[in-house]
C-alpha cells in the first residue's frame, strides 16, 4: 500500500522531471569544411518556455536548429531531446524522437504538389492511421482554424501569400501535438503587420500548448515579443543568454552594437 | 586596374593570355581530387543503397506510393516506348532485307528480327529511353524537393524519406521495365513485319511462325527480364543523384542530367555483364 512518504516521493520525481531541460545542447562543434559554424555551445530549454537564438546571418543558427531536429549530426557534443542523446541514432528510432517534435522551416518547405490541406493532414496519415479520414479531416480544420486559415484549403503552396504559407508550416508542425516546436526565421521575408500577425498566432500557441520552444531569428523586436529568454550567437557560441533586460544591460562590446542596429 | 579603382574590362581585340604549363604537383592534385571523388561517390551510393534496401523491407509499407509510381513510370512511358519500339521495327526490317538479300539468306528475315528485337535491341532501347524519360523526372523532382526542403520536412515529420520517396520510384522501375520492353518488342515486331510486308507479301502468322520457329522461352524470356536491373540502375542512380543534390536551379539541373547520362553509362555496362550471364547460364 502506498504510503504518504512514497506519494511524496513521486511527486518530487515528477517535479524534477518537469524542471529537466526538455532540450539540451551540450558544448556542441560543429563545421562545414574548413568553416566552423557552431563552437562549443551549450543551451538548453524547458517545458513550457520559449528561447529566442538571435545572431548575424552566419552565425550557426539554423544549423543548430537542423542539429536538434537531427538533419544534421554535430561533430562533438551531446544533443538530448528528454535527456537522450540523439546523435548517431538510427533513423527509425530518430523518427520516434521526432513524433513529440515539430519544425516550421524558413520558406514553410511546404510539398508544392499537394494542396494545404494535404499538407497538414501529411503527417496524421503516416502516424494517425488509427484516425478514420473523416478524423484527420476534422483535426486538420480545426488545425487551419487555429492558425486562421479557415478558407483556401484547396489551394496548392503555389497560389498562396508567404505569410498564409507559414501559418501552413505551423498548422502541420503541430499536426502531432509536440511537446517541442522549432521555429526557423517564423517572420522572415513577411511584411510588419504579418510578421505581427505571426507573433501573436506563436503566443497564443505557446500559452495554450506549453511546449517547450526555441525560435530562430535576427528580428529583436520579434523575439522580444514571443520569447522568455533570448541567446545572442557570435562566433559560433552563446555571447549572452538571458531577458531582454540582461542584454539590455550588458556590457559586452558585440551585443551592445546587435541592440543598437535592431 | 582602372583609376576608379575597378578592374579593367578586357578588350576583345586584347591578344590572349599565355597559358602556362600546370605544375606537376598541381596535376596530381587534381588527379588524386578525382580519384577519392570517384570512391566517394560509389561509397555513397553503397549507403544510399542499403538505406533503400532497408527500408524497403521494414513495415509500414508505402503502398498508395508504390500504385502512384507505376503509373508514372508505367503507363506513362508507353507511348514513347512503344513509338521508339515502331521506329527500331523499320529500322531493323530495312537493314536486314538488304543484309540478307546480298547473302542470299531472305529466307531468315523473320527470325532475325525476331532475335534482333528481343535479345538485343529491345530491352537496350527500352532502357535507354525510360531512363531519359524516367531518370530525369525523377533525378529533377527529388532535386527540385531536395533544395527546397521538403525532403527534410519529411524526415522532420518522423518520416523515412528512403522508404517513401526512394523505395516506391525503384520498385517500380524494376517491376515496369520487363513489361515496357515486352511493349517495345511487340510494336518492333509489327512495324518490322508491315515493313516487310509493303516490299514482299509475307502474312503476319507466316512471319510469326518463322520467326519464332525452334525457339524456346529461354531464348527470349532472360532477356526481357534482365531489363529488371536495367529499372533498379535508373531508378537508384535517379533517386540517389536527385536526393542529394545541392546548390539550387543549378543543382536541379545538374541531378537531371547527370541522372540520365549516368544511368544509361551504367546499363550499358551492365549489359556486358548480362549478356554473359545469360549466354552462360541460359544458353
Amino acid at each position: 500500500m502506498a504510503t504518504t512518504y512514497d506519494i511524496a516521493t513521486k511527486q518530487a520525481e515528477h517535479e524534477q522531471d518537469s524542471l529537466a531541460p526538455v532540450v539540451a545542447v551540450e558544448n556542441v562543434y560543429k563545421s562545414f569544411d574548413s568553416y566552423k559554424v557552431l563552437n562549443g555551445i551549450s543551451l538548453s530549454v524547458n517545458r513550457g518556455e520559449t528561447l529566442a537564438v538571435l545572431g548575424r546571418s552566419g552565425t550557426g543558427k539554423s544549423v543548430l536548429l537542423r542539429l536538434i531536429i537531427g538533419l544534421d549530426r554535430p561533430d562533438s557534443g551531446a544533443i538530448r531531446i528528454h535527456g537522450q542523446a540523439i546523435a548517431g541514432l538510427a533513423l527509425d528510432r530518430m523518427g520516434e524522437i521526432r513524433k513529440k517534435m515539430g519544425f516550421l522551416f524558413q520558406q514553410a518547405a511546404l510539398y508544392d504538389s499537394l494542396t494545404v490541406q494535404e499538407n497538414v493532414v501529411f503527417p496524421l496519415e503516416h502516424h494517425r492511421r488509427d484516425m478514420s479520414k473523416s478524423e484527420r479531416a476534422d483535426r486538420v480544420r480545426q488545425l487551419l482554424a487555429e492558425v486562421g486559415l479557415d478558407s483556401d484549403i484547396d489551394k496548392m503552396p503555389s497560389d498562396i501569400s508567404g505569410g498564409m504559407q507559414k501559418r501552413v508550416g505551423l498548422a502541420r508542425a503541430l499536426a502531432l501535438e509536440p511537446e517541442i516546436l522549432l521555429l526557423d526565421e517564423p517572420t522572415a521575408g513577411l511584411d510588419p503587420i504579418s510578421s505581427a500577425e505571426i507573433n501573436e498566432l506563436i503566443l497564443k500557441l505557446q500559452k495554450e500548448r506549453r511546449m517547450a520552444s526555441i525560435v530562430v531569428t535576427h528580428d529583436l523586436h520579434s523575439a522580444r515579443t514571443i520569447a522568455g529568454r533570448l541567446a545572442l550567437l557570435n562566433e559560433g557560441d552563446v555571447a549572452i543568454e538571458g531577458t531582454f533586460e540582461d542584454l539590455q544591460q550588458s556590457d559586452i562590446g558585440f551585443v551592445m552594437e546587435f541592440l543598437k542596429q535592431s | 586596374m582602372s583609376d576608379r579603382g575597378f578592374p579593367a574590362v578586357a578588350s576583345l581585340n586584347a591578344p590572349l593570355p599565355v597559358r602556362r604549363p600546370e605544375h606537376p604537383s598541381a596535376v596530381a592534385g587534381y588527379a588524386t581530387k578525382l580519384f577519392n571523388g570517384f570512391f566517394e561517390w560509389f561509397g555513397s551510393l553503397g549507403i544510399f543503397s542499403w538505406q533503400v534496401l532497408r527500408a524497403a523491407v521494414t513495415p509500414p509499407y508505402e503502398w498508395r506510393e508504390l500504385i502512384r509510381q507505376l503509373d508514372e513510370v508505367g503507363s506513362k512511358s508507353l507511348p514513347l516506348v512503344a513509338m521508339a519500339g515502331a521506329a527500331i521495327g523499320v529500322i531493323l526490317s530495312l537493314e536486314a532485307r538488304y543484309s540478307l538479300s546480298r547473302f542470299g539468306a531472305k529466307s531468315m528475315f523473320p527470325a532475325t528480327l525476331v532475335y534482333s528485337v528481343i535479345q538485343v535491341m529491345g530491352p537496350v532501347v527500352t532502357g535507354l529511353v525510360v531512363s531519359g524519360r524516367v531518370g530525369a523526372g525523377m533525378g529533377a523532382e527529388l532535386a527540385s524537393m531536395k533544395v527546397t526542403e521538403q525532403i527534410d520536412a519529411i524526415e522532420a515529420s518522423a518520416i523515412n524519406p528512403y522508404r517513401l520517396l526512394a523505395a516506391p520510384r525503384i520498385l517500380a522501375c524494376i517491376l515496369m521495365l520487363p513489361l515496357l520492353t515486352v511493349a517495345t518488342d511487340a510494336c518492333a515486331l509489327m512495324t518490322g513485319w508491315f515493313a516487310q510486308a509493303m516490299v514482299e507479301p509475307l502474312s503476319f502468322h507466316q512471319f510469326i511462325t518463322n520467326g519464332f520457329n525452334g525457339a524456346t522461352f529461354s531464348a527470349f524470356l532472360p532477356q526481357t527480364f534482365k531489363t529488371s536491373v536495367y529499372g533498379l540502375i535508373i531508378g537508384l542512380i535517379a533517386c540517389f543523384q536527385g536526393m542529394r543534390t545541392r546548390g539550387g536551379a543549378a543543382g536541379v539541373g545538374r541531378a537531371a542530367t547527370n541522372s540520365v547520362v549516368l544511368a544509361s553509362l551504367f546499363l550499358i555496362l551492365a549489359d556486358v555483364i548480362l549478356v554473359k550471364f545469360i549466354l552462360v547460364f541460359f544458353s
